[in-house]
């Protein structure tokens, strides 16, 4: 890909590294070759996928790699790319099928939750659904409508999936290969703004990232912002400016919504005591909802002010105009945060 | 295709018919004495199913059905029968058929199994395996997107896939009528660009014969083919339903005339390989089939904590939670 800056960069001190910086959909796309690389069972399809490279260009390059049987250009029809992999996984293949926008899971609703999901379970371990699905997803890119839908807490509300959220480029690599080699379903969610507005180092190699387990993206004693996905970038640009005030806000990123990293959310509490919570969605039923009673369950006696959600709001995602004011912002989180510094003990 | 068959398969046909209708008889007494759920009887489709799954080789070649046929792939094994008795209780080893069984466990919802053979197929294709998957599916299930989905994806990939519809006349309630204004279910098979084939469902050798050639065709690489096995649903959708409300009486009776068991038995009565006494045998034998299947179901052992089993092959922690907080409330200390 056109950004890599080099194969064996050099840090500042001059110390050769191995690493090298790479925006999120290139990460995802050497990963994606990588994985095809290591097991031929391995396949990728969906729309536009092949020929084009992706919507994106996530999968570029990967049909001159592999050929016509292992990176398809589907019909025009979610359910039937989410039904043929239940099909596949269960024939012995490892599907990564994408679907376009995750506006458009909901056409292929049926074989995630109904039968994806519930396959292995349905029949107690005699086929597993090993198939990573990846899917863009959030706002902030001025879409059509549906191409921009937070669905998380929709998915995370259906047992058997397990729902991931990369904020960088290199967990997109170690999250992305962790998917492909686990052998349940995995949801893989990409942000849109993410795929050329987060850059950075990437472990050349191999590099796994187990699921379940947070990471802080900046340490912070006095308020925790729990985010994850692109919004984990806005929250450590709100917490940079709060340093800058002298004021120490640490941001947990999730990486994973399940599995849940239960612990360190608790430890989170326990260290700051006051808690934001961020995501894209609709509030009602949502993530930070999930978060919010876990915090309860776990944590509530470590509680010095109520947590606050920094969310969309109760409406269908909207149209442009009415983008910037939906989807959570540095202001927006900065008022959340000021809100807690604020709050009595 | 046909004139492979053998006498002994002709007579193996009838019993395999015959075990099925006496299984779907017991479970819906079954169901009627509150001993298992509900169920949805095979009555009047077994010739389509046993006649299918004569055309098929067990070791390499796959069905996935919907929830009645399980009853009539006898062919597959006792087990199949064993497995969906304990289905039926409602055990969750009722879903799980083991290798190296090429059978799905039951589908409920209606047409998801058609796109799932499509996947398998496709599998069976690129990993150059030789074999077949066959779906059964309804006339209702064919106004589902899954069945077009299924139907096109089939066409443009052409794996070796074959779609079966069973058209017992019913969806439920609904005629076929109120299902499509198209000539027929396999009609439809031409804007899949695949071939589209109708035959008599209460004929286990017309079902064997089209089957065998979609085998054929799809063995040697040409891809999917939509067969419309035509026959008459003789008893309610299921034990939940009563179709005197709906199902014309006249139109029963004339369906009961051309019952499968009473057709293919007169046949092989009229080739002398057949006489009473086989059919007293094959009647006994359908006994114990479905005698086995109750033992063997009603005997698993089940612990509540079971319940948390394969979600995913590592249980989160949260599930691992959940687990430890049933067992201590299950044992009464808070």
């Amino acid at each position: 890909m056109s950004d890599q800056t080099a194969s064996e960069a050099q840090t500042a001190s001059g110390t050769l590294r191995n690493e090298e910086t790479l925006t999120m959909v290139s990460a995802i796309n050497q990963t994606l070759m990588a994985e095809m690389h290591r097991d031929e069972r391995v396949m990728v399809f969906g729309e536009d996928v092949a020929l084009s490279g992706g919507v994106f260009r996530a999968t570029e390059g990967l049909l001159d790699e592999f050929g016509h049987e292992r990176v398809v250009d589907m019909p025009l029809a979610e359910a039937a790319i989410l039904g043929a992999a239940a099909g596949l996984a269960a024939g012995g293949m490892i599907p990564v099928p994408e679907i376009q926008f995750l506006g458009f899971s909901y056409q292929a609703m049926h074989q995630l939750a109904g039968q994806i999901a519930r396959f292995r379970y349905r029949t107690q371990g005699r086929f597993s659904m090993g198939i990573t699905i990846r899917v863009p997803f959030g706002g902030g890119v001025r879409t059509p409508e549906l191409h921009s839908d937070s669905l998380e807490g929709q998915l995370a509300n259906i047992a058997g999936l397990k729902i991931v959220t990369p904020a960088t480029a290199a967990d997109a690599k170690g999250l992305l290969t962790e998917a492909i080699r686990d052998p349940d379903p995995v949801v893989f969610l990409e942000p849109l703004r993410g795929y050329r507005g987060i850059k950075g180092p990437v472990p050349i190699g191999e590099h796994r990232v187990p699921f379940g387990k947070a990471r802080w993206a900046s340490p912070g004693d006095d308020v925790t912002i729990i985010a994850w996905s692109y919004q984990v970038e806005v929250a450590v640009r709100v917490s940079r400016q709060f340093a800058e005030q002298g004021i120490s806000v640490g941001v947990l990123d999730l990486r994973s919504l399940v599995p849940l990293d239960i612990a360190s959310i608790v430890a989170a509490v326990e260290r700051t005591g006051r808690v934001v919570i961020v995501e894209e969605a609709v509030p009602t039923g949502g993530f930070a909802a999930e978060i919010m009673a876990t915090i309860n369950e776990h944590a509530f006696y470590s509680l010095e002010a109520p947590p606050i959600r920094v969310s969309g709001f109760d409406t269908p995602y909207p149209v442009g105009m009415f983008e910037d004011t939906y989807v959570p912002d540095v202001r927006r989180i900065e008022a959340a945060v000021n809100k807690l510094i604020n709050a009595a003990p | 295709m046909a004139s492979t068959l053998h006498n002994e398969d002709l007579v193996g046909m009838l019993c395999e018919m015959i075990k099925a209708r006496i299984a779907s008889d017991r479970l819906w007494s079954l169901q009627r004495q509150g001993r298992i759920g509900t169920i949805a009887p095979i009555n009047g489709q077994e010739a389509t199913v046993v006649g299918a799954s004569w055309a098929l080789d067990p070791d390499h070649d796959w069905v996935l059905p919907q929830y009645r046929e399980p009853m009539g792939l006898g062919r597959y094994g006792p087990e199949i029968l064993h497995r969906f008795a304990a289905w039926a209780i409602g055990h969750p080893q009722g879903g799980h058929i083991p290798e190296p069984l090429r059978v799905f466990p039951p589908q409920i919802s209606l047409a998801t199994q058609i796109l799932h053979a499509v996947g398998l197929a496709w599998a069976l294709k690129l990993r150059k395996e030789p074999g077949v998957a066959l779906t059964f599916f309804g006339d209702g299930s064919s106004s589902e997107g899954d069945f077009y989905e299924a139907g096109n994806l089939a066409g443009v990939l052409e794996v070796p896939v074959i779609f079966l519809c069973s058209n017992n006349q019913w969806a439920i309630s609904t005629p076929t009528s109120r299902q499509t204004a198209a000539a027929g279910f396999a009609a439809k098979a031409e804007a899949f660009g695949i071939p589209g084939v109708t035959v008599d469902g209460n004929d286990p050798l017309a079902v064997f014969e089209v089957v065998g050639a979609a085998r054929d065709r799809a063995l040697a690489g040409k891809g999917a083919t939509l067969i419309e096995a035509v026959n008459y649903r003789l008893g309610a959708h299921t034990t939940a339903d009563d179709p005197t409300r709906y199902v014309p009486a006249d139109a029963l009776a004339a369906a009961k005339e051309r019952d499968p068991l009473i057709v293919f038995r007169r046949q092989l009565e009229d080739r002398g390989i057949w006489d009473q006494a086989m059919q007293t045998g094959a009647e006994r034998a359908g006994e114990r089939a479905i005698d086995d299947a109750w033992a063997w179901a009603s005997n698993l052992p089940l612990h509540q904590t079971d319940l948390f089993d394969h979600v995913f092959a590592t249980p989160t922690l949260r599930q691992q939670q959940q687990r430890n907080g049933l067992i201590e409330y299950l044992q009464g200390t808070p």
